[in-house]
């Protein structure tokens, strides 16, 4: 906690920012206890982003391959998508407000605003599941063509990690309601902003090089 | 308050609020231009939401992951402009190849190559 001990210093010197800054040594930005997991934490999403590199470049490469089946501008529907779209960007701002709250270390707002989240993302993969099982109802499952295929793979591991975020986030609301906003659960709070943040990264190359661009001529 | 983490910056209301409505008016306008079928041809369609794409993934990354050269030592930008190198290569090369794999090899073609001596 050597940040907070230099935060209540920078504020019981108060007028004197001027001289605070450059006292302001580099050790007290590199040994900070948080670091190392949430660097780490990011190569793990620097390689899942490899992970949806290959089944973009799968979708990119087999997209178009329809094998006489339905194509996307049959199958998808925009509005649809745009409703999920939506969920998942309300669910993005929804957990920086969550964050947001942490900072001000209220443990009730977070959780809420945490609950609030995980009921976006679950209304998400519920609109994503019945999109799924209305395009199996209608004959257009993965097996159908390699468009099809490669559409399940790569929407298919999104939504798998959502709901693995969102399970992650009811444990999170557990270990909340137990031990409260203490150091650990702030870094796994930490942890899971950045992970639910990337996921909607993703899904915006996902409305785009998939559904927008599908339905093109 | 964030100038002081050297570690993981932290939001504002008022950055998450921009993010948000950045976002929005990104995501809105793609929808919009595919819907309302506003150009004719769709090259030009899909460049433009390609273009829009890439401008809210990185608003996504200033707004909401906070990411910034200062943090951590300037190594998460580091492994995330290593990742998105190897992300082109593996989107551009895969559909150079393959496209040229279609073009070059269709079935009409596979009988010329046999004929030849």
């Amino acid at each position: 906690m050597a940040e907070t001990t230099y935060n209540q210093t920078g504020h019981a010197h108060g007028g004197a920012q001027d001289n605070a800054e450059p006292l302001r040594f580099h050790e007290t930005e590199e040994h900070h206890p948080e670091q190392g997991t949430l660097l780490g934490f990011w190569l793990y999403l620097m390689s899942d982003c490899l992970i949806f590199a290959c089944l973009f470049a799968t979708y990119g490469v087999l997209g178009r391959s329809y094998a006489g089946g339905p194509t996307g501008a049959e199958l998808f529907d925009l509005p649809l998508v745009a409703m999920n779209t939506s969920l998942l960007l309300l669910s993005s701002i929804t957990y920086g407000f969550a964050m947001l709250e942490v900072q001000r270390n209220r443990l009730r707002p977070v959780m809420i605003w945490l609950a609030i989240t995980g009921l976006l993302g679950a209304g998400f993969l519920g609109l994503e599941l019945y999109e799924f099982a209305h395009l199996l109802h209608e004959g257009a499952g993965p097996q159908r063509s390699g468009f099809l295929t490669a559409f399940f793979a790569l929407v298919g591991t999104h939504g798998l990690h959502v709901m693995f975020g969102i399970i992650w986030l009811v444990t999170l609301l557990v270990q909340l309601r137990q031990r409260g906003l203490i150091v650990e659960n702030q870094r796994r709070l930490f942890c899971l902003s950045m992970f639910w943040h990337f996921l909607d990264v993703v899904w915006i190359g996902v409305f785009t090089f998939v559904y927008l661009m599908g339905v093109l001529p | 308050m964030s100038e002081h983490s050297g570690g993981a910056a932290h939001g504002t209301f008022k950055g998450y609020m921009t993010g948000f409505v950045l976002s929005v008016i990104l995501t809105a306008i793609p929808f919009w231009v595919v819907m309302g079928g506003v150009f004719e041809s769709s090259g030009t369609t899909a460049l433009v939401i390609l273009g829009f794409a890439a401008v809210q993934i990185v608003v996504h990354m200033i707004y909401f992951l906070h990411m910034n050269f200062r943090s951590e030592g300037g190594w998460t930008m580091l492994a995330l402009i290593f990742t998105a190198v190897i992300v082109f290569i593996t989107l551009a090369g895969s559909l150079w190849v393959m496209y040229h794999l279609n073009v070059n090899m269709m079935p009409g073609m596979m009988d010329a190559v046999h004929q030849s001596p």
